[in-house]
């Protein structure tokens, strides 16, 4: 077996009994990296020295009898996460060059935790798009089969784990961004609850949906992950305390007597039926463990899409207000005054679907339609969030697909904006309602990976990553690999 | 000119005295707290972080000594204290602004609906006050050719902004409320105050109407007043304005002016054609402020006496006249030095009186002379009361008071020891003087002829002469009474 | 359906230099989404109140201390145009 096809689990076993060393590890990734990047096109930068460096110095200090939760463990950052001396791009033209003079604070956990940074992934610009088409440089492509998507908004990091380029990364969740690219690459993806991950140094989309979450290639990784990211951060003030997981009791393969609901509106014509089997199956394969299963309505599902579409564009429309070029960025040349500065410096540097975004959220917000657009949307928001609340009264976590098709061709959906917001609308309900939600592999159709949506509340993450374990080690679908190369 | 009748109301945008910014730990710079004077300003862009310059993925963190001192203004602007107050976005671009939108508030402010009375000549008016609330500074925009040149170092400090109805209605009401405000501000150690530093600026907004209507004329914004002056002398302008274009039958269009200190006009500015859509919504990375009535209790505790208070105290428990209440109550330490002399003056027997007439007099005249604050002075309140107490006594004359306290001033000496150390005690032994004084008549025979011809006057040159010769130590009162005697008797 | 004149309108607010042919593309791409966004108006929020946070937070207030800022250099490295330590934009007519 490969190194790079190690889970992070796997990787710290064998680096604790100093089978391995970091830097063999590191190299191997490397490695794996120039063999099949040039297909999936999953980063935009890699630095091959600095983590090399951070592997030699993660070896040291374990020879001084030193350990870390992650120490030598090779991760990959999405590129809209700051890392202080490396460009930080969002998939945008218009930061291009920027270098930014401060880490993220995810990104100084995982330094504080001993893992060596490889590099940058692609995503869709600014977050925005469910297929990282929009990235302005290229689009990345699924592992499982090159002509498709690799899904949005964390497209990079998800075809990164997925193709072994990374033992895990980060991505960052608004609507569905970590858990629906999660599944076209039948990988894990898990959005934390909001709040209890730091957002400081993400360059935001939509503030009050924003969530960095774990991109991993099994269910022990995201929770060693969490744990990892889990911190109240003093510079951002939405960040919460919240309990460290107890790894010993949430691994636990057992479902005995766990409430399970089935949201009736997650099956309905919007989902192909090759999904809805599939995690059909996947109930079934629960309940013969244990779990109680019941239907359960939230019945403002179909309001969850619209709402979203006018309150991330809203807030976005505000936090893409500073790309101007003129503290950071690219500006425009030879403009005549500071206004064609502003104008023509965006208009260059901004993509379709993220100045569409903006449009949008600007006009939710202006003088007359705030009211109808921006208010009405907060109050669906507030029906859709008692929703959960009212199900989870009664359930300890819900089960859906995560999205509504398998991953779809690259250019199939992106002339229609329409059509490409709709494959979000499993996923951004959690997201509105801020709790947690994971999306692991359940099947495939066709050899495309399809995913399962595991839902709890708020900081329910535990309960999330039981249930999420306990399918996963009654199955085997994580342990298959995208047929990438012949050697594997 | 009676026809019409003025609508003033008052923006302010006062800097609080903080240490960090709103909504980062980056150092205020010096000038926005008044100690621009003294120090050197900061390099452009030093105090300066990923927060206040707008970079991506940067997110606010409130100053709590922010929102409390703006909930003190309110307090001491007898405001409405919402149980929830919240942040809102403000969305413009502007190259100053770094984020494009400025988060301030507009939904729920820090306090609302309050007053404040001024006094004009012997009148007191209530102006009210509709809004307090707290918002970030801009960066500072400079022009240099065919560039703006931007330093962020004010990007992000506290601003606290005062919002009057349009309750003014002359030049004199806005000059009596802008330095009540003032004063208050600076009472409570919110706000240094100091406008040619832009710590403290004003707009105007001025309309007028026939006397007698009920509804109001075109507003007129007059911005960028960087003076006490240009404040008043902009509004007095645009009044007569306005007049003026009613009276020709002229239209007053509803606009913003900046005013041309030179040229003493206002100017309307072409920046601002049309209204702003600001887009307000709640900011999302700041949760509420849940105001319950214990912080305000608390906080009110905190809150020092506010001038108007202390000056009707002054003028009930030390019967001090209206002139010398204004001068001892103009600022804070001014105020607490006085009745820590006061109090000292209870022990020593020395009036309230006399300690007002030193301060205001001779100290006021060293302060200015060495351009020094009351708060700097060398001086504690118990000395300035022993050296008057030294002069009730008679152990020193006048002149020679004066003279110490110059030399207290200077070195922090007690009145005591410099008086012993310079052999400064009067001279008021009898024989002594005596002795003195036929010296002096016999050095000067021409002056004692005078004196007996009738002109008595030149009693005070031989005074002055026994002076000399005691090195000014000499009681002069009993020096002038001694050679009277001799005079007369001779 | 939005007009060319709203879409202009709300391309200045957002300072967005829109050629005309992302003027008439983007109006209908946002009128579409506009009326999807529409279904809303079917809701009857009367009683319900906007969500102001997912979260329990208030009163999230940090001490006032001054902490160390960013080096002149690093606040100026990633800008196009400098000039004597500031940051330089065409002038701008008051």
């Amino acid at each position: 077996m490969q190194l790079y096809s190690l889970t992070v689990q796997q990787a710290l076993d064998l680096l604790r009994r100093k089978e391995v060393s970091a830097l063999e590890l590191c190299e191997s990734i490397l490695d794996r990296i120039v063999a099949v990047d040039n297909s999936t096109k999953a980063f935009l930068t890699v630095t091959p020295e600095e983590a090399c460096d951070q592997a030699r110095a993660a070896d040291a200090a374990r020879a001084q009898g030193l350990d870390g939760a992650l120490l030598g463990i090779p991760i990959a950052l999405k590129d809209n996460i700051c890392r202080l001396g490396l460009p930080t791009t969002c998939g945008s033209r218009i930061l291009e060059s920027f270098i930014p003079p401060y880490d993220a604070t995810v990104v100084a956990l995982l330094r504080r935790a001993g893992a060596v940074l490889l590099g940058k992934t692609n995503l869709d610009e600014f977050a925005m798009g469910s297929s990282t088409e929009n990235s302005a440089f290229f689009s990345t492509r699924n592992p499982w089969n090159l002509d498709r998507v690799p899904g949005g908004s964390s497209g990079g990091s998800a075809a990164a784990v997925c193709a072994d380029e990374a033992l895990a990364a980060l991505g960052s969740d608004t609507g569905g961004s970590v858990r629906q690219p999660a599944a076209f690459c039948g990988v894990v993806g898990l959005k934390p609850t909001y709040g209890r991950v730091s957002r400081y140094g993400v360059a935001a989309f939509a503030s009050s949906l924003d969530q960095i979450g774990p991109i991993t290639k099994d269910v022990t990784d995201a929770a060693l992950l969490l744990n990892a990211l889990s911190e109240h951060d003093p510079h951002d003030s939405t960040s919460i305390e919240s309990p460290k997981l107890d790894l010993a009791q949430v691994l636990r393969p057992e479902v005995d007597g766990i409430r399970i609901g089935v949201p009736q509106e997650y099956f309905g014509a919007g989902a192909q039926p090759q999904v809805v089997a599939a995690v059909q199956e996947a109930i079934e394969t629960l309940v013969d463990m244990g779990a109680l299963v019941d239907t359960v309505s939230l019945p403002h599902t179909e309001y969850a899409l619209p709402a979203y579409y006018l309150l991330a564009p809203a807030e976005a429309s505000a936090n893409l207000a500073r790309y101007d070029g003129i503290r950071y960025g690219v500006r425009a040349d030879n403009t005549a005054d500071i206004w064609s500065t502003y104008c023509e410096s965006r208009q260059q540097g901004l993509g379709s679907e993220v100045k569409r975004r903006i449009m949008l959220g600007t006009y939710a917000l202006s003088a007359g339609y705030y009211d109808a657009y921006y208010l009405k949307a907060q109050r669906a928001r507030t029906l859709i969030k008692q929703d959960f609340d009212h199900a989870f009264e009664r359930f300890d976590v819900l089960l859906s697909p995560t999205a509504p098709t398998v991953a779809f061709g690259l250019g199939e959906k992106s002339q229609d904006p329409l059509q490409m917001y709709l494959s979000d609308v499993f996923t951004i309900p959690q997201s509105l309602a801020g709790i947690c939600a994971i999306s692991i592999p359940c099947g495939f159709d066709h050899a495309l990976p399809i995913g399962l949506q595991i839902s709890g509340p708020a900081l329910g993450e535990a309960t999330v990553l039981r249930v999420a374990y306990a399918y996963e080690q009654a199955t085997s679908w994580h342990l298959q690999k995208p047929p990438l190369d012949k050697e594997n | 000119m009676s026809d019409y009748e003025t609508v003033i109301g008052i923006e302010t945008h006062a800097q609080l005295c903080t240490a960090s910014k709103m909504f980062c730990r980056c150092q205020v710079p010096a000038s926005a707290v008044g100690g621009g004077d003294s120090q050197q300003p900061s390099p452009p862009n030093s105090l300066v972080c990923p927060v206040c310059l707008g970079m991506p993925g940067a997110l606010p963190v409130a100053n709590r000594q922010a929102v409390e001192q703006v909930l003190i203004a309110a307090l001491a602007l007898n405001c409405r204290i919402p149980e929830r107050s919240w942040f809102d976005r403000k969305n413009y671009h502007y190259p100053d602004l770094p984020k494009g939108y400025q988060i301030s508030q507009s939904q729920s402010p820090l306090g609302r609906n309050g007053w404040i009375d001024i006094q004009v000549d012997a009148t007191i008016k209530r102006i009210a006050i509709s809004d307090v609330h707290l918002e970030e500074d801009t960066g500072k925009l400079t022009h240099v050719g065919g560039s703006s040149l931007i330093d962020f170092n004010r990007s992000g400090v506290p601003l606290m902004e005062i919002v009057t109805a349009p309750d003014m209605s002359s030049v004199d009401e806005v000059r009596e409320y802008a330095l009540e405000l003032r004063r208050l501000l600076r009472y409570l150690g919110l706000c240094s105050g100091n406008m040619e530093q832009g710590a403290m600026r004003f707009e105007a907004n001025v309309s007028i109407r026939p006397q007698g209507s009920s509804t109001l004329g075109a507003r007129v914004e007059i911005k960028n007043l960087n003076s006490f002056r240009a404040l008043l002398r902009s509004v007095e302008y645009e009044i007569e304005r306005q007049q003026r274009a009613l009276q020709q039958g002229l239209p007053i269009d509803r606009e913003t002016r900046g005013w041309d200190e030179e040229k003493g006009v206002t100017y309307v500015q072409r920046s601002k054609e049309t209204a702003e859509d600001y887009r307000y919504f709640p900011e999302p990375d700041l949760p509420v402020l849940e105001i319950d009535t214990v912080w305000v209790e608390r906080l009110r505790q905190q809150m020092a006496e506010l001038p108007q208070q202390r000056r009707t105290r002054f003028a009930s428990q030390y019967g001090l006249s209206p002139y010398e209440i204004a001068l001892l109550t103009e600022d804070r330490d001014t105020a607490e030095y006085f009745e820590a002399a006061a109090n000292a003056g209870r022990e020593l027997d020395i009036s309230p009186k006399v300690a007002a007439n030193w301060i205001t007099g001779d100290l006021f005249g060293l302060l200015n002379a060495a351009h020094r604050d009351i708060g700097d002075v060398r001086i504690p309140p118990r000395q300035l009361v022993e050296l008057l107490a030294l002069l009730a006594e008679n152990a020193i004359n006048i002149p020679t008071a004066k003279h110490v306290l110059r030399v207290m001033f200077e070195t922090g000496q007690a009145p005591k020891e410099i008086v012993v150390a310079e052999g400064l005690g009067q001279i008021a032994d009898r024989d002594r003087l005596a002795s003195l004084a036929d010296s002096v008549l016999d050095a000067h025979p021409d002056i004692v002829a005078q004196y007996k011809g009738g002109k008595q006057t030149v009693l005070r040159f031989l005074v002055g002469q026994v002076m000399k010769a005691t090195q000014g130590r000499a009681d002069p009162q009993l020096a002038s009474q001694l050679l009277e005697e001799k005079l007369r008797s001779a | 359906m939005l007009t060319p004149e709203e879409v202009g309108h709300i391309a200045g607010l957002a300072r967005l230099g829109l050629s005309p042919e992302e003027i008439q593309t983007f109006g209908k791409q946002l009128s579409a989404i506009l009326d999807y966004a529409h279904t809303l108006a079917r809701l009857d929020t009367e009683q319900v109140a906007p969500t102001a946070t997912v979260l329990a937070l208030e009163n999230v207030l940090a001490p006032d201390r001054a902490e160390p800022s960013l080096s002149q250099e690093d606040a100026l490295a990633n800008s196009p145009q400098v000039q004597d330590g500031q940051f330089r934009v065409t002038a701008i007519m008051e």
